[in-house]
């Protein structure tokens, strides 16, 4: 049975116990940070590979990440024989039904989405977690358009948008706009800044006319 | 007392969610589908097995006034030694628990084995306790979500019987007390 507690065996017993535990927590951090990273590295590579067109570089090695309004994407540009054929977009929202919701969303150098990918979700199964069911139509809508097109209003039609809400899961489908939205918000800040593209199409001049207002909106 | 009964009483006697009513917080929240409820079953026994056998390898040494903090950090170091290796070699799996295996540090079923069992028992004899309680948690777990699943998604194990939606309110946490109700209810008639 448990020995009589003294103050000095109780803290050298404490001390003993916590200083094992991290020692051993150490060991295992440094000897599976390695898989970790590159377990995270393959599913971040298999996202892009889904959702941009064939491309013969490596995306993750020339990633950048893009501010716009206080919120963070990472840009992972997709290149054919330098020739830039996509970006893939990682963008989060927070407005979930279960918290953070992350995609990768694949755009054509017009900004048109080819195809989105939910990288991380904590949404209801059954329900909001239709999102990851690629072939559903709520997600196979998205493909094709652009969020430019004013024939295309990127919401729900609840709000009075074009976007079919999946059943009962309204707030995970506003949720999943406003991830897309912002991984296009960060499309044009990017193609913006990016020099290699010279020839601007009707698409992106309207583009950047939106990325100066949400610029705009971000000054005040 | 045979090896053998120190396993089959935590399926069946001693079960941890439908007789000692335990553990509900993962209870309710991950058994939304069977897969999940398994998973979180398997990932909780595995250390149920390893905590009660450190525990009672070291419980001799430990002074009574000290005893739940020693244990506490013991469960904590287990589970996050369980999260980073489940990051690294399972990802997939990782994925989809990631959330709930914090939670199994907070677990009472884990310290509680510590408490009622472990400590006052051989290394094997807890370790048999820990394999037991984890199976009868594992299939309570199981059960609860192809329950659930069935009702709230017509599907079995991810598998889509018939299109549509079920019942959602089964997905959603009030199922999860009617389902864990009338499943308590069952579990017990039939045991007597």
């Amino acid at each position: 049975m448990a020995k009589e507690s003294t103050f000095l065996n109780m803290s050298v017993t404490l001390f003993a116990v916590c200083l094992i535990a991290s020692a051993i927590l150490g060991g295992v951090y440094a000897v599976t940070k390695e898989p970790i990273a590159a377990a995270q590295l393959a599913k971040i590579n298999g996202a892009i590979g889904g959702v941009v067109p064939e491309f013969d570089n490596a995306p993750s090695d020339e990633k950048f990440d893009v501010e716009v309004n206080g919120k963070k994407s990472v840009i992972y540009p997709a290149k054919k024989g330098g020739e830039i054929v996509g970006y893939a977009v990682e963008a989060s929202t927070s407005n979930g039904f279960g918290g953070n919701i992350t995609l990768m969303v694949g755009f054509n150098p017009d900004g048109s989405i080819v195809k989105t990918s939910v990288i991380s979700h904590a949404e209801t199964p059954g329900l909001g977690a239709k999102i990851t069911d690629s072939e559903s139509h709520f997600v196979t809508q998205f493909e094709g358009k652009n969020p430019a097109d004013p024939n295309f209003k990127m919401i729900v039609k609840k709000d009075g948008g074009d976007v079919d809400a999946i059943t009962a899961s309204t707030i995970t489908s506003r949720a999943f706009c406003d991830a897309v939205n912002n991984a296009y918000l960060a499309f044009c800040e990017a193609n913006k800044n990016n020099v290699q593209v010279e020839e601007t199409t009707p698409a992106e001049e309207a583009a950047e006319v939106e990325t100066t207002n949400a610029s705009e909106e971000a000054q005040k | 007392m045979g090896k053998l009964s120190l396993i089959t009483k935590g399926i069946i006697k001693e079960n941890p969610t439908f007789v000692l009513v335990l553990g509900m917080c993962p209870t309710l929240g991950t058994t939304t589908s069977a897969i999940n409820g398994m998973g979180m079953g398997l990932a909780t026994t595995f250390v149920l097995i390893l905590s009660n056998m450190v525990i009672s390898a070291i419980a001799p040494l430990i002074p009574s006034k000290v005893k739940i903090p020693s244990y506490i950090v013991v469960i904590a170091a287990l589970v996050t030694v369980l999260q980073f290796l489940m990051q690294a070699y399972v990802p997939a799996l990782y994925a989809t628990l990631g959330l709930f295996i914090p939670l199994i540090v907070v677990n009472c079923i884990v310290l509680g084995r510590a408490e009622a069992f472990a400590c006052k028992n051989s290394v094997v004899d807890s370790a048999l306790d820990g394999i037991g309680i984890g199976l009868g948690f594992t299939c309570s777990l199981t059960v609860i979500g192809f329950v659930r699943e069935l009702l709230g998604g017509l599907s079995v194990f991810g598998t889509k019987l018939v299109e549509g939606d079920g019942m959602l309110a089964f997905v959603l946490a009030p199922g999860a007390f009617l389902v864990l109700g009338y499943l308590m209810v069952l579990f017990n008639k039939a045991k007597k």
